[in-house]
């Protein structure tokens, strides 16, 4: 998918007058983080699990050569195959041929994350293979062209009505003045039309939530079984997944599944967790009979090493979204690429580059949710907050920023000039906000004040009474 | 693609700003692998006893909408499955996993019960099958694939019937992973972790059962098996 993150201002824009965007999120605001609440509290041992998570990844990633070629090992002694992919189009090029390598004409998938990142569903449509999503989320936004706006709740942005809208317009073959005002009919309606492309395809996609170096295995997380049709149904499993999903062992595993779902949808633990080792054995009577994965690089290597690599550990739970205020506030749309939220303002820009996504970054309160609902305690706002300087070291920010930034520096770096500054200020404010107590209007603030009052100072700057407060103790 | 290959590993080494690992470190690396160290496990069920973790197996499997019956031999399976089957208005007709686990169940002692034995295919309404272990901490079911064990038993039909011996709940995923190491063939293509029937929240976050996967799950627990055949696993 092409990056519109360049647009985030005016994305945003459209996001807050969508009223029906605002009522989806609304939804969100509240479920997502009640039912993680409830959650965590259920499970004393929470805290210390994400200290532990933590720590797994960094050694994961601290020797990630050597549990790489481990994992690929154990794979290939399973019977699969692993193919290794620098970039999206060496991504795509594996998948595209090994469909082609079975005459592939239709493609069942999972959701994948990993699988949006490289564009995949569009190259292999270029290419005369018919790909199917079939998670429910995923499924709706396919059949409306719209990208996922949500990692976990794909389309999270619709109200029922418009999925209803969604299902008539596609499935033209059902009864058109057919009841569909209820998620239950909606959601039967998908499982009888998506029944027989399970069944059909060929080729069935899947991501990975984790591969497991001990054993070449890969691991799925899911509600609704799909992921599950999609992999056992077809006569070819691939996987699409990315470097840093590589975990030691199945106990590590264990320790990152007790954190996952209770960061994502709240509950205790997912109603499919699936281990994938290899293709079907002798005897099996199902499940498909080659099983490849593909291995994607796409940048992340870059981050590894530096102020970034924290965000290696991601889980992709998306516990930072369902926290943040501002994806609450605009919509995932807004962010304009595949990631979006706290996770996406740090990992977008490492992926298309900051020119692109420079928005993103900046696009936060620095309120800190993320960070402490984190389950792998990524430092999200120290990241972002390093991405902005490295914009204002590349000269990406407009002009006015960076003067206004170099003047507020030069202050800053004097102590006794700054404090004297900002005494003369805060009198002079108090005293022209008088009697009101605020400011309907401020010159250079014009867009703070368009939607609400500042308050105006009492006329002491906080260094002055701090010092006053000071001398009063120690006498 | 073995350029891709080593451009990533090579990347990843010039990124980590060291060469290959030295023998010394892969060792130590190769020994925290095999080693299979357990990290922090939940005490919720791992400090009760086995009649405390059967009844927590029990309580969270109930907690996620998996209906359980509990009967005390073998020779009750059979009538309990016909009694479900007839309590939710479903024919008494099923495809069972083809797995000796099930064979000491007297089967015929419902010779109305029509069972086929196999895959699970598109027109197969209800299925039944074993369970390798029941992980108490979650109320969740561990199967694995085999040839007396297709994985199409678990997501194709309506109804799943999972048939749990109480001497296999054990405490966490971790146990679980050492009851699926003690089989002696290597790992099996597919463990499946099932805990509940399928659902999704995907339309206005409302959580509907039976998405793609079984909308019921039934879980028949056999108590008789509690203390002779409970298997101690490795290591505890």
């Amino acid at each position: 998918m092409q990056p519109t993150s360049h647009a985030f201002p005016a994305n945003a824009r459209i996001g807050l007058a969508d009223e029906t965007l605002q009522r989806a999120l609304g939804l969100a605001r509240t479920g997502f983080p009640l039912r993680r609440q409830q959650a965590i509290e259920r499970l004393p041992e929470f805290e210390a699990l994400r200290e532990q998570g933590r720590t797994i990844k960094d050694h994961t990633l601290a020797h990630l050569d050597f549990y790489l070629e481990l994992y690929e090992n154990h794979a290939i002694a399973a019977g699969g195959k692993v193919h290794w992919a620098r970039t999206a189009e060496e991504a795509r090029a594996a998948v595209l041929e090994i469909c082609r390598s079975v005459g592939a004409k239709t493609v069942t998938k999972g959701k994948s994350m990993v699988a949006e990142e490289i564009a995949l569903n569009d190259h292999l449509e270029a290419n005369g293979i018919t790909p199917v999503e079939t998670d429910l989320g995923e499924y709706i936004i396919q059949l409306r062209h719209e990208p996922p706006s949500h990692i976990i709740a794909p389309a999270i942005h619709l109200m029922k009505e418009q999925v209803a809208d969604t299902f008539r317009t596609a499935h033209t073959h059902l009864d058109a003045h057919r009841v569909l005002d209820e998620p239950r009919t909606l959601c039967d309606e998908a499982r009888t039309v998506l029944r027989p492309q399970f069944l059909a395809a060929d080729v069935g996609i899947t991501g990975a939530n984790f591969l497991v170096a001990e054993t070449g295995s890969s691991i799925i997380v899911t509600n609704e079984g799909n992921g599950d049709l999609t992999q056992t149904l077809p006569r070819v499993h691939i996987v699409v997944t990315s470097i840093e999903k590589v975990v030691p062992t199945l106990e590590d595993a264990a320790t990152f599944l007790r954190l996952l779902a209770r960061s994502a949808t709240g509950q205790e633990f997912s109603s499919y967790t699936t281990v994938s080792t290899g293709p079907r054995r002798a005897g099996d009577l199902d499940g498909p009979e080659q099983y490849h994965v593909v291995l994607l690089d796409n940048g992340r290597i870059t981050l590894l090493g530096g102020e970034f690599q924290d965000m290696l550990r991601c889980l992709r739970c998306a516990a930072c979204l369902n926290h943040c205020p501002v994806y609450a506030t605009v919509g995932g749309h807004a962010y304009g690429w595949v990631y979006p939220g706290p996770m996406g303002a740090v990992l977008t820009p490492a992926l298309v580059g900051i020119g692109e996504a420079g928005h993103l970054p900046n696009a936060s309160t620095f309120c800190g949710r993320c960070e402490s609902v984190c389950p792998v305690k990524i430092p999200l706002p120290k990241m972002m907050r390093h991405w902005r300087e490295r914009q204002f070291v590349e000269r990406l920010a407009p002009p006015v920023f960076r003067s206004g930034l170099r003047l507020w520096a030069m202050l800053a770096r004097r102590p006794a000039f700054y404090h004297a500054i900002v005494a003369i200020k805060a009198r002079m404010l108090g005293w022209i906000g008088g009697r009101r107590g605020h400011f309907r209007t401020m010159p250079l603030a014009s867009g703070w004040t368009r939607m609400r009052d500042m308050p105006a100072p009492e006329g002491r700057s906080f260094h002055s009474l701090w010092a006053e407060r000071q001398r009063r103790a120690t006498r | 693609m073995s350029s891709a290959r080593d451009a990533i590993l090579g990347g990843i080494r010039r990124a980590l700003k060291r060469g290959p690992l030295s023998a010394e470190t892969a060792s130590a690396l190769a020994e925290r692998v095999a080693v299979h160290r357990r990290n922090l496990v939940p005490a919720r069920a791992a400090a009760l006893d086995h009649t405390g973790q059967v009844d927590l197996f029990v309580a969270m499997a109930e907690e996620v909408q998996t209906t359980v019956a509990r009967v005390a031999s073998d020779a009750d399976v059979p009538g309990e499955v016909a009694r479900y089957l007839a309590a939710e208005n479903l024919p008494a007709e099923l495809v069972m996993a083809p797995d000796p686990a099930l064979a000491a169940i007297p089967w015929d002692s419902r010779p109305l019960l029509q069972i086929r034995r196999g895959r699970a295919g598109a027109g197969d309404a209800v299925s039944l099958a074993p369970c390798l272990a029941a992980i108490a901490e979650t109320g969740t079911l561990m199967l694995v694939s085999g040839p007396g064990t297709p994985t199409t038993l678990n997501f194709l039909p309506d109804t799943e019937i999972i048939v749990v011996r109480a001497g296999q709940v054990v405490a966490s995923y971790e146990d679980g992973w050492d009851v699926v190491r003690a089989v002696p063939e290597a790992l099996p293509r597919t463990i499946n972790f099932i805990t509940g029937p399928s659902r999704t929240g995907d339309i206005e976050q409302r959580i509907q059962l039976g998405a793609h996967g079984p909308r019921r799950l039934h879980v028949v627990l056999i108590e008789e098996s509690a203390e002779n055949e409970k298997h101690a696993p490795p290591g505890s």
